[in-house]
């Protein structure tokens, strides 16, 4: 019945791969199948895309300009205003709405900053190893210990408080974590066969790293990016809450600083303190979601569950057998 | 006493599938062992051999549903599961693993790791347990002294002999061995394999040697099983194997296998196993067979005897089915 | 087999040594400990012609594998000298090292690591093409490719072009792997165990390929552990043993009567099919020493069955011994 493909060096029955595994064609990427597969990451990932529609389409769907009275100072939520007003008369909600770009922006900013400089410090670090390594290395260290808030209210007294040295500020700040993850998964790829392989043609280094290094740490990369997006949305916050926010910009920080800055507490107005805050912590948890999802779907490893054995089942002998 | 010490009956193992489905790794596999035996269990990637012995050993995960019974002394440890089998884990029978080598416990002396079967069993105490690890040492090659370094002090042979110091420590009956000598230099596989000879006389231990080797299973075995696809395709003594194969798998295999001083041509066998996720129909091999026929694509050849002690599941040793076609 | 025609050989190695420094450690450094260095590869002579395969044969620490690496100089020799068709390239850097690298062609042991996972099949194969700068356009670059692909036994093409690794079988990805060093169309190819982690029915195969591409013109070095592999492929056998040959010659020649004891020894402990097959295994003591400890005069005579107290005093000469045939040389005092 079956023909054979005989003669020497036969590949195999062409286009029968045996009994390897379907096929996957990864469409779109390792991490836009994680997302699909887990309910956690795709809550998360549903959230920050709710909050960045809202933030993009912020003046359609703000009730009220961010700088418009509409009412006397510290108003209580109603049907009118359900969130109330803060000290200024001003509806807390088309403040939640319009603050939503500025802690957005930042923490994407930022958050692309300290990924490109940190992913570009691992990848060196890690792929040239010897003294480029140890040097980067202790700058890496360097940063890593300056405190960052008073870093950043020096930076912010010297240089003034605009959105862009905000950015600039958490960016350098917080590329450090990025650096050394995607530092230590660079060595290990690194050493795959498939780069010697690369090496022994006399592929340049530029040229294997960005073919086949980057794209074996891009995953890592962009779970580390979206923890920082977390981070940095909270740097911002505290920033502002500081009083070192862009004083012309609204943000969610501004709020809270304004709240208590106003005295909102003595008043019992809670409605100008909680949202703001409710908000950057609802980002914040949906990014950590999202990033930390990605991550554990990258490091098999942390599943232990194969490891136990003896716990197999048995069941009875099959009617058919020969 | 010619009694088997263990019975395999047609012993079948399923995995489930991450993706849904199962994978039927061993279909139906039956062997006997006798006291002193050395038996060959031979195939290649994915053909169930390790699958097997792990089953033997009830070292399978919770994916793995079993049937079929194991018999020591006429009884069967599989009855029921884990409780059964735990009890002549390592004092009945004990295995050597593949990359055993790298099966210790870094942080553990090895010493302490080849004391541990016998702890688990209760069948040592403090200083008897030290003296017993000791001579266990000296008897595969390796100073007595050496029970305190850590596995990374000893070289990869080391650690093999350390993994057979450990299987013996309960004084089982029967040793499985998988790969024993895979990632190892010939010399020290034929120093390893004098090993595994020796002590298998000395403890009048019945072996099984799991590999893809057939020339380590021509020269340690006196008999060996065949698998492919989770089957076992031919068994028999090793001498009739290789002068009087039954199956064209058996023979092709031969064929596949450089000799040193053989002068004929070394084939491959085009293609690849089937997928063990689906039901199989016909003979598994027939897709590859050079003497395919007519009921092999339709009809499952039976592990059928074709000799004193000789076996083969193919169609070409039935005279009624040559006949039929 | 065309095993050579005279001419001058594609490789040509000489005295070649490559050592590694042994890291002294913190503790090491501060109480002055000298500076070691642990000879791999330590004094070894050996050519390749065109349609010629020699195989470099031994086990761990015998610097096989690092001989193989020096020749691609992915590691620096420390001295000696290689010469490719005549050319010295033992410290050739920039473009002398470019051209090497596309005339000299790697193939890994391990099928299942050596392609990028990430590129289809089609991707592998043409990199070299790219990173060289060859081929034309596109379209004569996938003319190419096909053609390598072919030329590695994947027919037809098309079903292999848009494959990702993990759907090939090992055996399909290492020929892949070859197809990517036969783009180039180079002229020597150096396989570092080419079949060991393959299944036996796949092996011959890969190495009947081998074969055909030798006698089409190619000049192969495949480093091997497996003498069997090495007697039936090979034209000639090179035996190492920590870091020396030990013994040279025509294929046939070394497995039937070798002149030197270690290589003795480890024929006669390599299992036969044939459990029939008479054997009188000498199997050695110990293990291969490290190559940090060399024995002084002849490194193998500590576990050498036949040594004499000559022995260690002598550290033997590569040369013809007495009864060999023109080209069969062996380092030992007593052969």
């Amino acid at each position: 019945m079956s023909t054979i493909a005989s003669g020497p060096g036969a590949a195999g029955a062409p286009g029968d791969p045996g009994d390897l595994p379907q096929a996957r064609r990864r469409r779109g990427g390792v991490v836009w199948s994680i997302v699909r597969s887990r309910p956690q990451a795709a809550i998360a990932g549903n959230i920050l895309l709710v909050t960045i529609l809202v933030a993009i389409f912020a003046p359609f769907l703000a009730p009220y300009g961010p700088r418009e009275k509409v009412g006397p100072p510290f108003a209580p939520p109603s049907a009118e205003f359900p969130l109330g007003l803060d000290d200024g008369g001003i509806d807390i909600l088309s403040l939640i709405i319009y603050g939503s770009r500025v802690s957005l922006v930042v923490g994407f900013a930022a958050a692309a900053v300290a990924m490109l400089i940190g992913g570009a410090v691992g990848i060196i670090s890690g792929y040239f190893g010897g003294k480029t390594d140890i040097t980067l290395m202790r700058i890496t260290d360097y940063f890593l210990v300056i405190p960052d808030v008073p870093l950043m209210i020096v930076i912010a007294a010297i240089w003034g408080r605009s959105l862009t040295n905000i950015i600039i500020i958490i960016g350098v700040i917080y590329w450090t974590g990025t650096a050394r993850i995607i530092r230590a998964q660079v060595k290990s790829v690194r050493e795959r066969v498939y780069i010697r392989r690369a090496q022994a043609l006399g592929a340049s280094d530029s040229r294997i790293i960005f073919r086949h290094v980057l794209p074996q740490v891009a995953p890592l990369l962009v779970a580390n990016t979206v923890l920082t997006v977390a981070v940095a949305i909270f740097a911002e916050t505290a920033l502002a809450f500081l009083g070192l926010g862009d004083p012309s910009l609204v943000s969610w920080g501004r709020m809270i600083e304004n709240a208590f800055v106003s005295n909102a507490i003595s008043v019992d107005a809670w409605w100008a303190i909680a949202p703001p805050g409710i908000a950057v912590a609802v980002v914040i948890l949906a990014c950590t979601l999202l990033g930390t999802a990605i991550e554990d779907a990258l490091n098999p490893r942390l599943r232990v569950g194969h490891l136990s054995v003896r716990r197999f089942r048995l069941r009875p002998v099959p009617k058919d057998a020969a | 006493m010619n009694e088997p010490v263990l019975t395999v009956e047609d012993l079948h193992v399923w995995f489930e599938l991450e993706r849904g489905g199962e994978l039927h790794a061993v279909q139906g596999v039956s062997f006997e062992l006798r006291p002193g035996e050395r038996f060959g269990l031979v195939g290649e990637s994915g053909c169930g051999k390790t699958t097997t012995i792990l089953a033997l050993m009830g070292l399978l995960p919770s994916s793995a549903s079993v049937a079929g019974r194991v018999l020591l002394d006429g009884e069967d440890v599989l009855a029921r599961g884990e409780q059964s089998v735990s009890p002549h884990r390592w004092t009945d029978i004990a295995m050597v693993f593949q990359g055993a080598m790298n099966a210790f416990n870094p942080v553990k002396r090895i010493g302490d790791q080849i004391a541990e079967p016998m702890k688990l069993h209760g069948l040592a105490e403090g200083r008897s347990t030290r003296q017993r690890v000791g001579e266990l040492l000296e008897r595969v090659g390796i100073p007595a002294a050496r029970a305190s370094s850590y596995p990374h002090e000893f070289s990869g042979g080391m650690r093999q002999r350390a993994a057979l110091a450990m299987a013996l420590a309960c004084k089982p009956r029967v040793l499985l061995a998988d790969e024993p000598t895979t990632a190892l230099d010939v010399m020290v596989q034929a120093q390893i394999l004098q090993l595994l000879a020796e002590l298998a006389d000395d403890f009048g231990l019945s072996l099984v040697l799991v590999t893809h080797d057939l020339p380590i299973v021509a020269q340690v075995c006196e008999r060996a099983a065949v698998m492919y696809a989770g089957e076992i395709v031919e068994t028999g003594s090793t001498d009739s194997l290789y002068h009087d194969p039954k199956h064209p798998y058996t023979r092709l295999l031969f064929s596949a296998t450089p000799d040193l001083y053989g002068e004929e041509d070394v084939v491959s066998i085009p293609g690849t196993p089937p997928r063990l996720d689906r039901e199989l129909v016909g003979c598994p091999f027939a897709p590859r067979c050079d003497r395919v026929f007519e009921p092999c694509a339709s009809i499952a050849p039976p592990l059928r005897p074709t000799g004193a002690g000789h076996a083969a599941a193919c169609h070409l040793n039935d005279p009624v089915m040559r006949v039929a076609s | 087999m065309t095993s050579g025609n005279g001419s001058a050989p594609l490789l040509e190695v000489e005295d070649l040594v490559t050592s590694f420094p042994v890291p002294r450690g913190v503790v090491g450094t501060i109480r002055g400990r000298p500076k070691l260095a642990v000879e791999a590869v330590a004094g070894v002579s050996f050519s390749v012609r065109k349609g010629e395969m020699l195989a470099l044969v031994g086990e761990s620490g015998s610097g096989k594998t690092t001989t193989a690496q020096t020749i691609l100089r992915l590691v620096k020799p420390e001295s000696g000298a290689i010469r490719f068709r005549g050319e010295e390239i033992t410290n050739a850097s920039g473009r002398g090292l470019r051209s090497l690298r596309r005339h000299v062609q790697l193939i890994f042991q391990d099928p299942y690591e050596s392609l990028d996972p990430r590129f289809r099949v089609r991707a592998t194969v043409e990199e070299p093409l790219l990173v060289h700068g060859e081929g034309g356009g596109a379209r004569e670059r996938q003319r190419r490719v096909r053609e390598a692909l072919v030329r590695a036994g994947l027919t037809p093409p098309e079903l292999f072009l848009d494959r990702y690794p993990h759907e090939l079988s090992g055996g399909q990805r290492q020929r892949v792997a070859i197809a990517a060093s036969l783009v180039l169309d180079p002229e020597l190819l150096v396989a570092d165990e080419p079949v060991s982690m393959l299944d036996v029915s796949v092996r011959a195969g890969i190495l009947t390929l081998l074969d055909e591409l030798r006698s089409s013109g190619l000049g192969i070095l495949m480093i091997t552990h497996d003498l069997s592999t090495a007697a039936h492929y090979a034209d000639r056998i090179a035996v190492m043993y920590l870091g020396r040959i030990v013994e040279e010659g025509p294929a046939r020649d070394v497995i039937t009567s070798p002149k030197h004891p270690y290589t003795r020894a480890l024929l006669s402990v390599v299992p036969q099919r044939d459990p029939r097959a008479a054997a009188t295994p000498q199997i050695l003591t110990g293990e291969t020493p490290n190559p940090i400890a060399v024995p002084v005069g002849c490194r193998f005579h500590p576990r050498c069955p036949i040594a004499i107290p000559e022995c260690r005093d002598v550290d033997p000469e590569l040369r013809v011994p007495a009864g060999a045939r023109a080209g069969h040389l062996a380092a030992c005092i007593r052969a």
